[in-house]
C-alpha cells in the first residue's frame, strides 16, 4: 500500500525526469571536450597511420632501395613496385604505386621497411576529385615526404623509446 | 644383400648405404636435412664451409657430413646439442664478414645463407669489430659480382675446374684475405659460365642482365625446353607479369643434368628487342602499314595462290616446333608448294635420299659419357652443343680418345687425342685416310665406289691412330657436327663416316644445328620426304635449286634470310625478285622488311606451346609461359587458320597437342621403329674433290648467331663469342705472304661481292684458308660460306 502511494507521487512529480536531468546538470558545469572541427583537431599519436610518404636521406638521396618487402607484406595488395639498376649501379624503383582505395592503413609497409623509407604520416585530411587520383605515385609520395619531413622525423623520434 | 652395404643409424633411424658413400649423400636420400654451403652433388667435396658438422659416435669432434664416409655400425646425430652447437658456431663465423644487405641483394628470398641462418643463426650479432670489404670484379656481361658477400665455399672455383674445364675463377690469399676472382683481369668466357649464378649459395655471383629487376618470390615458374641446340636442355622460365625475367635449369639427369648453357640461359633477353613485331604488317608500295589479322592472312593466302605453286618455296626454321613445321608442310603441300626445307645452311644435298629418318645422335646423350673413342667431324661441340660437349668431356677425362677433323684447330676443354685441321678438301681426304687405315686394319678391300677417294686419301700417323682408336675403343662413335652439315662435300663426309663406322664397328651419329633439327625431319620439313619419312609422289627441289632468280612466291617461318641461310647474297636476290614473300616472324628485321610483302607476328618458344625433338629422339612438349606482345599469335594457330582459309581438309586442330598426336599417329602408321645408326653408300663412284686455287673461304656460325632470338640477346652479343666481334681469321704465315698484319681492316671479295672487317692472325686456321664467321652482320652481304675469295688491305 505504501509503495503504491510513493509510486503515485513519483509519477505525479516527474521524479525520474529530474534523476535523468541530474546527469545533464552535472555536465552543464563540467569542462567542455568538444573539438571545433575543422577549426580545431583532436591530438594524434606519433604512431598515427595516415597518408603515406617516401622519405629521403638528409643528402637528398631517396631512401627506397626497391627491396619490395612492403609489397610482399601488404595484406591488401595495394603496393606495386618495379625496380631496375640505376645508372650509378644502385638498386632503385622505377615505379612505386600505392592504391589508396585498396590500402587498409595497417602500417605493415612501414614495419617491413629496412631503411625507414615508406612511412605513414599524420596526414588524415585528403580527398580525390577524379578517378585515378587515388594512386599515389613515387613522385607524389616523395613530395609528401619532402614537405613533411620535419613532422615525420619528430614522430619517429617520439616513438623510438617504445620500439 | 650385397656385401658393400653397411648399416648406419642417423638420428635413431636405421639406414643402409653403400660403404664409402659420403654421409651427406646418404642423409639426403633419406630426407634428413643437414645444412651445407660448399657441398654440391655434382662437384668434388671440398669440406671447407664446415656447416655440415654432425656428431658421430666415438669421434672426439664433430665431423663434416660431406667428407665423412659411412662405415658399418656408425651412429650419427645431426641435431644433438653437440652437433647444433658446432653448426651454430660455424654460422656465426660465416656471418661475421657477410654484409647485411639482403634488401638490395638479388639472391634475397632464395639465398641458402638466409635459409640456413633462419635455422641456425642467432637473432643478434655479437660481433662489433670492422667487417671486411672486397673489391668487386668485372667478369663480363653475364655475371654480376658482389664479392663482399662471398663466403668462400669455392663452388664456382670447382665448377670451373671440373665442369667448365676452364680455370677462370680462383681463390687468392688465405683466411681473412682470401678472395675469389679471375687470375688475370679478364672476363669469364666459358659457354657454361652462367651456372655459377645458380651454384653460388649467396648473392656474390648473380645474373647481370636481370640485375635488380625482380625478387625471387614474385616469379612464376614454367617448365620449358631451350630451342637453341639439339640437346633440348630442360629449363624453367621465370615470369613476372607475363614477362620472362630469367631462365634457370630444370634438373633432368638424362638431358642436361643440372646445367644449362649461357645461350639457353640468356637468350630470353632478346624477347623484348626493339624490332619485335607486335601487329601484322603489309607493304603498300614502299610503306609498311600495320593492319589486322584478317587482312594480313587473306593477303597471304591470295598472294601465294596468285603464284604458280612450282615456282614457290618455303624456308622453315630448324628452331620451330614440331607442330609448326608439321602444319607448315601440310598447308604448303596442300597448296601444291613442294619446295620447302629447314636445311638452311646445308649446301650439299646429293645423298639426301639415303639420309636416315632423322639426324640421330646414335645413342642417348648419357651414353656419350661411356664412349671410349669418338671422332668429331666438323664439330665445335663445345660451342655448338655445350651440354653434349660436357658429356664428351666427362668421357675424355675418363680416358676416352676424342679426336677431331675440323676446318680449324678448336680449343677443346678436355684432352684431345688426335686432331686434323684442314680446308674442306683436306677434311674429306683426312676422313678418307681414316677409312683407308680402318680397312687395312680389318684386312678388307675398299668398296667399289670409294676406290678413287681412298687412293687420294691422306696417309699419316694421325689418321692411322684415329682408325685404331675407333676400332679398339668400346662404344666408339663418329659424330657429324654442324660444320659437317654445312660442308660443301657433306655427302662425301657422310659416305666416308658410314664406311669408317661399318669397318670399325663404331656408331654413326649426327649433331645438326637448330634446336629441332631432328623434329623437322620427322615432321616432313624437307623437300624430298613427307611427315614420318613418307616418300612423296613428287619431291620438291632443294633450296640451292629453287632459291634462284625466277622465284615467284616464298614463305619464311622464323627465318632471317640474310643471317640464317647458306649464300645470303643469292637468297636475298632470289627473294628480292619474288612477286610475293610472306614471313611469319617474331622480329621485323631490316632484311625481312626489304624482301617481304606481309609480316605476321608469331610467338617465340617462350610464348607458345610446342614440341621439340632432340638429337637423341626425345620428344619434349612444353606450354607457353610468357605473354606474347601485342597481336602476336602462336605460329601453329596462324598456320592452322591459313589452312582453313585455303579451304584445305584436316586443319581442325584445337590444341598443339592434337597436332603433335596427329604426327605421332603418322609415325606409328609408317611403322617407324628404332633409329638408324648405320649409313651405307649405294656404290656409285665418289669423285675426289678438286683441289682449289687461291685463298679458300671457310667458316661457321658462332654460338651466339644461331637464330634470330639469340642474335638479339644483348648480353650474349656483348661477349667475345658474339657477332659484333667478328674477325676475318688467317694463319700468320699466310698473312705475311699477303703483307697483312693483325688488326688490319681488310676487304674480302667473293664473286663480285665484298665485305670489310678487321683481320686477326690465328694459327688455328689452316694455311690457304680465310675464316669468316657466318650469321653475323659483317658477312651477310657475301655469298657461299665456302669457295674462293680475295683479300685486300683497305
Amino acid at each position: 500500500m505504501a509503495t503504491a502511494i510513493l509510486q503515485f507521487f513519483k509519477t505525479f512529480m516527474l521524479w525520474e525526469l529530474l534523476v535523468g536531468l541530474k546527469l545533464t546538470g552535472r555536465h552543464l558545469f563540467r569542462r567542455k571536450i568538444t573539438v571545433q572541427f575543422p577549426e580545431e583537431n583532436t591530438p594524434i599519436s606519433p604512431r598515427f597511420r595516415g597518408l603515406h610518404a617516401l622519405r629521403r636521406y638528409p643528402n637528398g638521396e631517396e631512401r627506397c632501395i626497391a627491396c619490395k618487402l612492403c609489397e610482399a607484406v601488404c595484406p591488401a595488395l595495394a603496393i606495386t613496385i618495379e625496380s631496375a639498376l640505376r645508372e650509378d649501379g644502385t638498386r632503385r624503383t622505377t615505379r612505386y604505386d600505392i592504391d589508396l582505395f585498396k590500402c587498409i592503413y595497417c602500417g605493415f609497409c612501414e614495419e617491413a621497411c629496412p631503411v625507414d623509407s615508406i612511412v605513414e604520416t599524420h596526414i588524415q585530411h585528403y580527398h580525390f576529385e577524379s578517378r585515378g587520383e587515388q594512386i599515389m605515385t613515387k613522385e607524389k609520395l616523395l613530395a609528401i615526404g619532402d614537405k613533411y619531413e620535419a613532422e615525420i622525423a619528430a614522430a619517429r623520434a617520439a616513438d623510438a623509446p617504445y620500439r | 644383400m650385397s656385401e658393400d652395404l653397411v648399416n648406419i643409424e642417423v638420428d635413431g633411424i636405421p639406414l643402409k648405404a653403400k660403404k664409402g658413400t659420403m654421409l651427406i649423400r646418404v642423409t639426403d636420400e633419406a630426407g634428413i636435412r643437414i645444412p651445407r654451403f660448399c657441398y654440391h652433388d655434382k662437384l668434388s667435396v671440398a669440406a671447407n664451409c664446415r656447416m655440415c658438422l654432425v656428431e658421430v659416435e666415438k669421434a672426439p669432434k664433430p665431423m663434416p657430413a660431406c667428407a665423412t664416409p659411412v662405415a658399418e655400425g656408425m651412429r650419427v646425430w645431426t641435431r644433438s646439442p653437440k652437433a647444433l652447437a658446432a653448426q651454430k658456431a660455424t654460422m656465426e663465423f660465416l656471418l661475421i664478414n657477410h654484409p647485411l644487405d639482403c634488401p638490395v641483394c638479388d639472391q634475397g628470398g632464395e639465398c641458402e645463407l638466409q635459409d640456413v641462418s633462419m635455422g641456425y643463426g642467432e637473432g643478434i650479432s655479437r660481433y662489433s669489430e670492422a667487417k671486411r670489404a672486397v673489391k668487386d670484379k668485372d667478369i663480363g656481361p653475364l655475371i654480376a659480382t658482389e664479392m663482399t658477400r662471398c663466403i668462400h665455399c669455392t663452388r664456382c672455383v670447382r665448377f670451373g675446374e671440373e665442369i667448365a674445364g676452364l680455370r677462370e675463377l680462383g681463390a687468392t690469399g688465405r683466411g681473412e684475405f682470401m678472395e675469389i676472382g679471375t687470375f688475370v683481369e679478364k672476363s669469364v668466357t666459358s659457354e657454361l659460365s652462367g651456372n655459377v649464378i645458380d651454384l653460388c649459395p649467396v648473392g656474390a655471383l648473380t645474373a647481370k642482365p636481370s640485375r635488380f629487376t625482380y625478387r625471387a618470390w614474385e616469379l612464376v615458374q614454367h617448365a620449358s625446353v631451350a630451342p637453341h641446340d639439339g640437346v633440348g636442355s630442360n629449363i624453367h622460365l621465370h615470369t613476372y607479369n607475363g614477362r620472362v625475367m630469367r631462365v634457370v635449369p630444370r634438373h633432368n639427369e638424362a638431358v642436361n643434368e643440372t646445367w644449362i648453357s649461357d645461350r639457353d640461359r640468356f637468350s630470353y633477353t632478346g624477347l623484348g628487342a626493339a624490332d619485335r613485331l607486335t601487329a601484322p604488317m603489309i607493304r603498300e608500295g614502299d610503306q609498311w602499314v600495320t593492319t589486322d589479322w584478317e587482312t594480313a592472312l587473306t593477303r597471304v593466302v591470295e598472294g601465294l595462290r596468285g603464284q604458280p605453286a612450282e615456282a614457290c618455296g618455303a624456308l622453315l626454321s630448324p628452331q620451330a616446333s614440331v607442330e609448326e613445321l608439321y602444319l607448315a608442310q601440310q598447308w604448303l603441300r596442300g597448296l601444291g608448294v613442294r619446295n620447302l626445307d629447314h636445311r638452311l645452311r646445308q649446301s650439299d644435298f646429293s645423298d639426301q635420299d639415303r639420309a636416315p629418318l632423322f639426324p640421330y645422335l646414335g645413342d642417348a646423350l648419357e651414353a656419350l659419357e661411356q664412349t671410349r673413342a669418338c671422332l668429331l667431324v666438323g664439330s665445335e661441340i663445345r660451342k655448338d652443343q655445350p651440354l653434349a660437349g660436357h658429356r664428351l668431356r666427362k668421357a675424355a677425362l675418363g680416358g676416352a680418345r676424342v679426336m677431331a677433323i675440323n676446318p680449324r684447330q678448336v680449343p677443346f676443354n678436355f684432352p684431345v687425342a688426335e686432331t686434323v685441321s684442314a680446308d674442306p678438301r683436306g677434311m674429306v681426304l683426312a676422313l678418307a685416310g681414316v677409312a683407308r687405315a680402318a680397312l687395312e686394319r680389318a684386312g678388307r678391300t675398299a668398296p667399289e665406289g670409294f676406290k678413287a677417294l681412298l687412293q687420294a686419301a691422306r696417309t699419316d700417323e694421325t689418321v692411322r691412330a684415329m682408325a685404331q682408336a675407333l676400332a679398339e675403343g668400346e662404344g666408339a662413335r663418329v659424330l657429324l657436327g654442324v660444320q659437317a652439315h654445312a660442308h660443301p662435300h657433306f655427302a662425301l663426309l657422310r659416305a666416308l663416316a658410314g664406311l669408317v663406322c661399318e669397318t670399325t664397328g663404331a656408331t654413326l651419329g649426327y649433331l645438326p644445328d637448330g634446336g629441332n633439327g631432328a623434329g623437322a625431319w620427322l615432321a616432313g620439313a624437307v623437300a624430298h620426304r613427307g611427315p614420318a619419312g613418307e616418300s612423296l609422289d613428287a619431291a620438291g627441289q632443294t633450296p640451292d635449286q629453287w632459291l634462284q632468280p625466277g622465284l615467284k612466291g616464298c614463305l619464311l617461318l622464323n627465318v632471317e634470310p640474310d643471317m640464317d641461310c647458306e649464300d645470303p647474297a643469292r637468297v636475298m636476290k632470289a627473294l628480292g625478285s619474288a612477286a610475293f614473300v610472306a614471313a611469319l616472324t617474331p622480329f621485323a628485321g631490316e632484311a625481312l622488311k626489304r624482301v617481304a610483302h606481309v609480316l605476321l607476328p608469331v610467338a617465340t618458344f617462350a610464348e607458345t606451346s610446342g614440341t621439340y625433338v632432340n638429337v637423341e629422339g626425345r620428344w619434349q612438349s612444353v606450354a607457353g609461359a610468357a605473354q606474347p606482345p601485342g597481336e602476336t599469335r602462336p605460329a601453329w594457330k596462324v598456320l592452322r587458320v591459313l589452312g582453313n582459309m585455303s579451304g584445305l581438309e584436316g586443319f581442325e586442330y584445337l590444341s598443339s597437342e592434337e597436332v603433335r598426336d596427329a604426327l605421332k599417329d603418322r609415325l606409328r602408321a609408317a611403322g617407324v621403329e628404332g633409329f638408324d645408326t648405320v649409313y651405307r653408300h649405294d656404290g656409285a663412284s665418289l669423285a675426289v674433290p678438286e683441289a682449289s686455287r687461291g685463298l679458300q673461304r671457310i667458316g661457321a656460325v658462332g654460338p651466339y648467331g644461331v637464330d634470330s632470338l639469340v642474335r638479339r640477346a644483348a648480353p650474349l652479343q656483348a661477349t667475345q663469342d658474339a657477332g659484333a666481334h667478328a674477325l676475318a681469321r688467317i694463319h700468320p704465315r699466310q698473312a705475311r705472304s699477303l703483307g697483312l698484319e693483325e688488326g688490319d681492316q681488310v676487304e674480302v671479295r667473293q664473286e663480285g661481292l665484298s665485305a670489310r672487317l678487321p683481320l686477326a692472325l690465328d694459327e688455328a686456321i689452316p694455311e690457304g684458308c680465310l675464316w669468316l664467321p657466318v650469321g653475323v652482320a659483317a658477312t651477310r652481304h657475301l655469298g657461299r660460306s665456302h669457295g674462293a675469295v680475295e683479300l685486300n688491305k683497305v
